[in-house]
């Protein structure tokens, strides 16, 4: 046999980057690919991207080639709101049961955003970081794929009248739609269920939620996006105020024992990245990032040069000690050792941004049936390939080589036959 | 088969309540002949999409369009397999974007009549189809090419090895040890396991391997690939699917680092190339060149000539976690010994922090931050001077040896900077082109492609040598389809990262492969198989298209004429906008397609009533239009809207046709282009500037002012500007006046 004379059945578990590349580019040789993600959409945690390092360019645009070649691929099929249920069987012959959760909206939905208008209540928007609402039936965001409504249940009043219902014309709207399940047979299986920001109210000293002004790198940003909840305004959260002083916190709860014992990879990087961000709207802000060692591997040590060579950017070497309220505003007031000195920093922001690192989705959330390290990263079996952030802390350009080789992976497993 | 063709207009949504649908039925078979026009209350619903599915069967209709929604919603609905199909998104460019309930009307009777247009002129593309190779050629046998070879046999096809040195293994044969993969929990040194991978590369029934041996030439498109492999005196022709560059780096040249760090002026200065050998040679223990003596103190300097404009600016990714590998070698097993590490930045990214953890905990470790600013020596000693360390502003160490953690220089450097060399020494004249190939020593080429365009991987702008993508997104993307480039040779990576990638090169180029058995394009256009027909009979011979195709999918015989090399191709459409004659045509987009939509656009006679055409790009502007009518934002009426591949395809003669018709001005929506450019085909949109600036000469003949022609730089998330953008460009129309040749 020469050649893809046996194409494989792949399950991909996760729909975000790594997921959609592993997928297509096993589709694309000729394999059979399902592709499954527990959110109403693909696209998962770059989707809340506003820009990538080090070109400073938009998530969507490589995930609407990705998305227009799943589009057209007959080989590629998908479910949103899915999960594994249960993996058994041996590389070759897996079968994979499949909970599919309600969406309370079908296929008939057209995207006219009627429902929305007619829809009583409101809820947090999760995809937002809580920095906004979003109406109980909403589109998770403009650009998502499928382009269809969905509802949070949870928010729905027990005697609501369901205006939603009426307002749709298309019949779209289930309100009593159940779990579906179903059951996959598969060659082999990739598991690309990424990662969550690190809870950093369990960072205690830097005082996330306690402090007013003290946000997450991921709530920056939703801030800093146009779709976001200020339009793409980076304002703080406690008055709106425009930022002039911002401070960011490196390895917040990464390369520490007490939290993420390993380096997050994407830190050094993305708080460089919102530095320019920040500057771009207001190029007399000034930022100071707290590091210990600041990581542009490869030909990233370029985008750190740019971004240092800018006027009121300043580099620190230490560790943050405290991060506290000031006394008589809604400034928040830093507290550091300068490493290099050994002088002490006490500084005051209109912001501070925490680094905050990548915890694993299988530190908290595992799939039933995979081999799992402490630290929450998954270990790869014969015919169970991990990809992307599952696998390791990366980027995203590492995500999409490490994709791609678990897609190169997967398709031997039907080769064997 | 006789194209008949199906106009399915859908009245849901509002479209029926803001559009009379009603009119367009009319215009469509009475004006445009439509035998099939349809209106729907909700098409998308089972019965709608039943009634089309009825029409193809029993009316044979066989060129669909559907003036209703965008496909962004409902994507699966309207797929008529064989059939040619169209779609018009009414209810967002017409009934959300458009205010005034006429407008509303005319616009959608103008994109209803482009779309007939379009089936009108387009057909299903037949797929272009050779007798595809499925072997694939990886040059190097290093650990990234043994590694891609090994992994593409696994999945079953055949592959040829070919690696210039005796032997295969690379640099890792000449590891004493390697950092290993695992967590550390089975100690901090791995044994490199070199020779089982060489024996399963060697032994491997698809594998044929070529050591000795060089690529003399390389010809021919994807799926037919011609290499020529020289090998000792001899050569040998073989027909290669598609191909995998591995041939990896060299070590930064340390002589230039004697005046830094008095390497080659002191023997116990070494490289941690050298110092590798080293622990190699004597199975572990540390012997300094200078005596022979097993030292006890040694310091590695970080960044030896990295992270430095005067040497390689930039990192090599491997280092930090290679100089805490080697200063194990000095600690392991002797008590009393020191390793000491000078770095900038520990970079240890990842899960290697735990090997920097497992370090730092390490007796007779110790590292720091610092810059080393001299090394000087004392009787047998070295004496290192550093500044601004956590040891204070100024220290002095004295140690027994001193090991520079040097680069690493991608094997295409040398080509690359000979190359460039003579492209500038070209482009100032054939003198100067005599003179440079004189004087500058031609460095060994890698690939030798026989492409026009060159004989190697293209460049990068800021690559530093590397045959990098230009995409975060698409890893593996390359100007030249079909080769793939892998390892340290693309990006700097250390050894486990090299493995991954060389699975990610060997999956593409196998995908590279199956698509081209099937006719079909690679990334971006994964689904295409148009290609470009060129009606060679009227070619002038002017080299536009050899010369711009991003791709070099276009040679070109001794009198110029192009020969085109489909499988090469990406369907962009540059070589379509590149060609003054016209002559380059794909089944289901032509130059004649566009103009004839663009040039049916309806042009008020009122003075005050512009009409505006845009061109956008499919992938990134045209989303962001449809992005902005889901915010329902509202743009000036005037404008109509057409996609194109890729802004690359836009050919001037259209320009001079719809402004000939009274057409007040053109605006092109394109990708940032430049050293960051976003073009999914690299140089289209920065091509499409490169000709607007031509086009005066066009507008000068019709005496029509240069501004009635803008473009403008759109990313897909900027939904938010196109409003804006379209007033901007209306009022500088408004100031200029209405195009004379209105009402003609």
């Amino acid at each position: 046999m020469q050649g893809n004379g046996n194409p494989s059945r792949i399950l991909v578990v996760g729909g975000g980057f790594s997921g959609l590349t592993a997928g297509i580019e096993a589709a694309e040789t000729g394999s059979e690919v399902i592709i499954i993600d527990k959110n109403p959409y693909l696209g998962g945690r770059v989707a809340q991207l506003n820009k990538y390092f080090p070109k400073i360019c938009p998530p969507l645009c490589g995930l609407e080639i990705n998305f227009r070649r799943i589009k057209v691929n007959p080989l590629v099929t998908f479910y949103t709101m899915a999960e594994v249920e249960s993996i058994s069987g041996e590389p070759g012959n897996y079968k994979v049961k499949i909970k599919i959760n309600p969406r309370y909206v079908n296929e008939n939905c057209t995207a006219c955003n009627a429902c929305a208008e007619a829809c009583p209540v409101e809820r947090i928007s999760d995809f937002n970081f809580g920095l906004n609402m979003t109406k109980a039936i909403y589109l998770p965001f403009e650009q998502a794929f499928p382009q269809r409504y969905v509802i949070d249940r949870t928010i729905c009043p027990k005697d609501c009248p369901a205006p939603c219902v009426s307002a749709c014309k298309y019949n779209a709207i289930d309100l009593n739609a159940q779990p579906d399940s179903i059951e996959v047979n598969v060659d082999s299986i990739v598991i690309a269920t990424g990662w969550k920001p690190y809870d950093a109210s369990k960072i205690d000293n830097l005082s996330f939620g306690k402090v007013k002004n003290v946000i997450t790198n991921m709530m920056l940003e939703r801030l800093a996006s146009k779709n976001g909840p200020t339009q793409g305004q980076i304002l703080r959260p406690s008055d709106g105020k425009p930022v002039e002083k911002v401070a960011f916190v490196q390895c917040a709860g990464s390369r520490d024992e007490n939290h993420l014992p390993f380096c997050s990879y994407i830190c050094c990087l993305a708080s460089l990245k919102h530095t320019l961000y920040i500057k771009e709207q207001n190029p007399s802000a000034e930022v100071t990032i707290f590091y210990i060692d600041i990581r542009t591997p490869g030909r990233y040590e370029k985008f750190l040069n740019n971004v240092k060579e800018q006027t009121g950017v300043n580099l620190i070497k230490g560790k943050v000690a405290a991060v506290e309220q000031d006394s008589d505003s809604d400034d928040v007031v830093v507290t550091a050792e300068d490493m290099l000195n050994g002088e002490k920093i006490k500084k005051r922001f209109d912001m501070v941004v925490l680094a905050t690192g990548m915890q694993p989705e299988g530190f908290e959330f595992k799939v039933p049936g995979l081999k799992y390290a402490v630290d929450g990263f998954v270990i790869d079996t014969d015919g169970i390939y991990s990809a992307g952030c599952a696998k390791s802390p990366m980027d995203v350009a590492g995500c999409g080589k490490d994709a791609t080789s678990a897609a190169l992976k997967a398709i031997q497993i039907g080769a064997r036959r | 088969m006789e194209k008949k063709i199906g106009l399915y207009i859908c009245k849901g949504c509002g479209i029926g309540e803001a559009i009379n649908t009603e009119k367009i039925s009319n215009i469509a078979k009475n004006a445009l002949r439509v035998p099939v026009v349809v209106e729907h209350d909700v098409l998308c619903s089972k019965q709608g999409i039943e009634l089309i599915k009825k029409d193809i069967a029993e009316l044979g209709v066989n060129s669909i369009v559907i003036a209703g929604c965008s496909p962004r919603v409902k994507t699966y609905e309207f797929n008529f397999p064989g059939c040619f199909v169209d779609r018009v998104p009414l209810r967002e460019l017409a009934v959300w974007t458009i205010e005034s309930p006429e407008e509303k009307q005319l616009a959608a009777e103008d994109y209803v009549k482009m779309s007939v247009i379009k089936a009108q002129k387009g057909e299903v593309p037949e797929p272009y189809i050779v007798e595809t190779v499925k072997t694939l050629l990886v040059v190097g046998g290093g650990i990234s090419g043994m590694t891609s070879a090994l992994e593409a046999a696994k999945a079953g096809y055949d592959v040829v090895l070919v690696e210039k040195e005796p032997e295969l293994g690379g640099f890792a044969r000449k590891l004493y040890k390697r950092v290993p993969t695992d967590d550390f929990s089975h100690g901090v040194l791995g044994d490199v396991n070199i020779e089982p991978l060489i024996n399963e590369v060697s032994s491997n029934s698809k594998i044929k391997v070529y050591t000795s041996s060089r690529i003399e030439k390389i010809d021919g498109q994807p799926g037919d690939f011609d290499v020529t492999i020289a090998k000792g005196g001899s050569t040998e022709t073989i027909k290669i699917g598609a191909i995998i560059q591995a041939t990896g780096w060299k070590p930064y040249d340390a002589k230039k680092l004697a005046k830094k760090y008095g390497y080659g002026k002191f023997k116990d200065v070494v490289t941690n190339f050298e110092f590798e050998e080293i622990a190699k040679k004597n199975n572990g223990v540390i012997k300094r060149p200078s005596d022979e003596r097993v030292v006890k103190s040694v310091l590695f300097v970080q960044c030896a000539g990295q992270r430095d404009p005067e040497h390689i600016p930039y990192c090599s990714g491997m280092c930090c976690a290679t100089t805490l590998k080697q200063a194990r070698y000095v600690t392991d097993g002797n008590p009393d010994a020191t390793a000491m590490v000078i770095y900038k930045d520990m970079r240890t990214p990842g899960k290697l922090e735990y090997y920097y953890k497992e370090a730092q905990n390490t007796p007779g470790m110790m590292l720091a931050k610092g810059e080393v600013t001299g090394i000087r020596e004392e009787y047998d000693k070295l004496v290192v001077t550093l500044e601004d360390s956590l040891l204070g502003a100024k220290a002095e160490i004295e140690v027994e040896m001193v090991v520079l953690a040097t680069g690493m220089v991608p094997t295409t450097k040398e080509p690359q900077d000979y190359l460039i060399g003579l492209a500038e020494a070209s482009a100032k004249g054939d003198e100067a082109k005599a003179q440079y190939i004189e004087k500058t020593k031609k460095p060994e080429f890698i690939l030798n492609l026989g492409y026009r365009q060159g004989p190697e991987l293209p460049f990068l702008e800021g690559g530093f040598g590397f045959v990098d993508s230009n995409f975060i997104c698409f890893q593996y993307e390359t100007r030249r389809t079909g080769i793939y480039a892998v390892g340290p040779v693309r990006q700097p990576m250390n050894m486990a990262e090299a493995q991954e990638d060389a699975r990610g090169a060997a999956l593409k180029a196998i995908q590279c492969i199956e698509h081209v058995a099937k006719g079909m394009a690679v990334h971006p256009r994964a689904w295409d198989t148009s290609f470009p027909e060129p009606n060679l009979t009227k070619c002038t011979a002017c080299k536009r298209c050899t010369e711009e195709c991003p791709f070099g999918a276009i040679d070109e015989d001794e009198k110029g004429v192009p020969f085109y090399k489909p499988n090469r191709c990406r369907r962009c459409g540059t070589c379509m906008g590149a060609c003054p004659e016209r002559i380059v045509s794909f089944k289901d987009y032509s130059v004649d397609m566009i103009g004839t939509m663009a040039k049916n656009v309806s042009v008020p006679s009122e003075d005050d009533r512009p009409r505006i055409i845009v061109f956008c790009c499919e992938n990134d502007a045209f989303p962001a239009i449809e992005t902005a009518a889901f915010h329902r934002h509202t743009f000036d009426p005037a404008v109509r809207f057409i996609q194109l591949r890729c802004l690359g395809s836009v050919n001037l003669v259209w320009i001079a046709d719809v402004l000939s018709k009274g057409v007040d001005g053109m605006l092109l929506l394109g990708c940032k282009y430049g050293e960051d450019y976003q073009c999914h085909f690299a140089k289209g949109s920065e091509l499409a500037k490169y000709r607007l600036g031509k086009v005066q000469e066009t507008l000068d003949r019709l005496q029509l002012e240069a501004d009635r022609v803008q473009m403008y730089e759109v990313a897909i998330d900027e939904y938010w500007r196109i409003p804006d953008i379209i007033n901007e460009f209306m009022d500088k129309i408004r100031e200029i006046g209405p195009n004379p040749f209105k009402g003609f």
